[in-house]
């Protein structure tokens, strides 16, 4: 697998209070799905990122279980609201252990 | 090497490669799940309740030319409050090697129960996504995709 697992979000860095924004999550995984083959036959063992969440304040919003029929890197869109300034942090889990994270702050204007 | 024998020959060969085939292609379908997979699966989360139809829009391309990368989108029509929220909506696949594609979790922070994702289908097929509401309704919708290349090697 790639040794540099970079994840991105886009999402505005201001909001009006309360209100609803899309935020767009991007990380880069082959998301090796266990069914594919080397070139010489042998399986190639899987290794996915099986969990994603994203918190606001600590208290958790959304999350989501993948399985191996999840695109190599992943691509997940979502909607959050803005209640107050703050941070959202996002997190996804991966199977052999390693977490990566990434956050950003809102400022509520 | 004489006539008979060569004959021989050439008959075992067609009867192996006859076999060969026949595991093969066996073999292939055991790998795949099926649609009885997903309805086993629905009937887990719904119990005795009958999944019922509406609220989700599944939103999946007719014909997708690239199994590896097939763009999903839903909505669940919800209030999305304290009282009344989408608790999961679940997706599957059932003609994938594993039938299971997605779990969502959502809470009365999220506005709304909607996403976007890239998925891997193996094969043309039906795409499923089922909504359990925090009241326990479950509602249920699938989506034919034509799968031209299939997204999982071999």
């Amino acid at each position: 697998m790639a040794s540099k697992v970079t994840p991105r979000v886009r999402m505005p860095a201001t909001a009006k209070a309360g209100e609803i924004i899309e935020v767009k999550t991007l990380i880069s995984h082959d998301m090796e799905s266990g069914q594919r083959k080397d070139a010489s036959g042998n399986k190639i063992p899987q290794h996915i990122i099986n969990k994603f969440t994203a918190t606001f304040n600590g208290k958790e919003i959304f999350s989501v279980g993948w399985y191996p029929a999840i695109s190599a890197n992943p691509y997940q869109a979502f909607y959050v609201r803005v209640p107050e300034s703050g941070t959202f942090e996002f997190t996804w889990f991966d199977e052999d252990g390693t977490t990566y994270k990434a956050e950003q702050k809102v400022t509520v204007s | 090497m004489n006539s008979i024998s060569a004959a021989r020959t050439r008959r075992i060969f067609l009867q192996s490669t006859a076999l060969g085939i026949l595991a093969l292609t066996q073999g292939a379908k055991s790998v795949l799940a099926s649609a009885a997979d997903v309805d086993a699966l629905i009937k887990a989360i719904a119990g005795d309740r009958k999944p019922k139809e509406g609220r989700i829009t599944l939103d999946l391309p007719t014909i997708a030319e690239n199994g590896l990368v097939v763009p999903l989108n839903f909505e669940v029509e919800s209030p999305m409050t304290e009282s009344d929220f989408v608790k999961s909506v679940h997706i599957y696949a059932e003609g994938n090697p594993n039938v299971r594609v997605a779990d969502y979790t959502f809470t009365p922070l999220s506005p709304k129960a909607a996403a976007q994702i890239r998925i891997r289908l193996a094969q043309t097929q039906s795409v499923s996504a089922v909504a359990v509401m925090s009241n326990g309704d479950v509602y249920a919708t699938k989506k034919e995709v034509k799968v031209t290349i299939g997204g999982c090697g071999g």
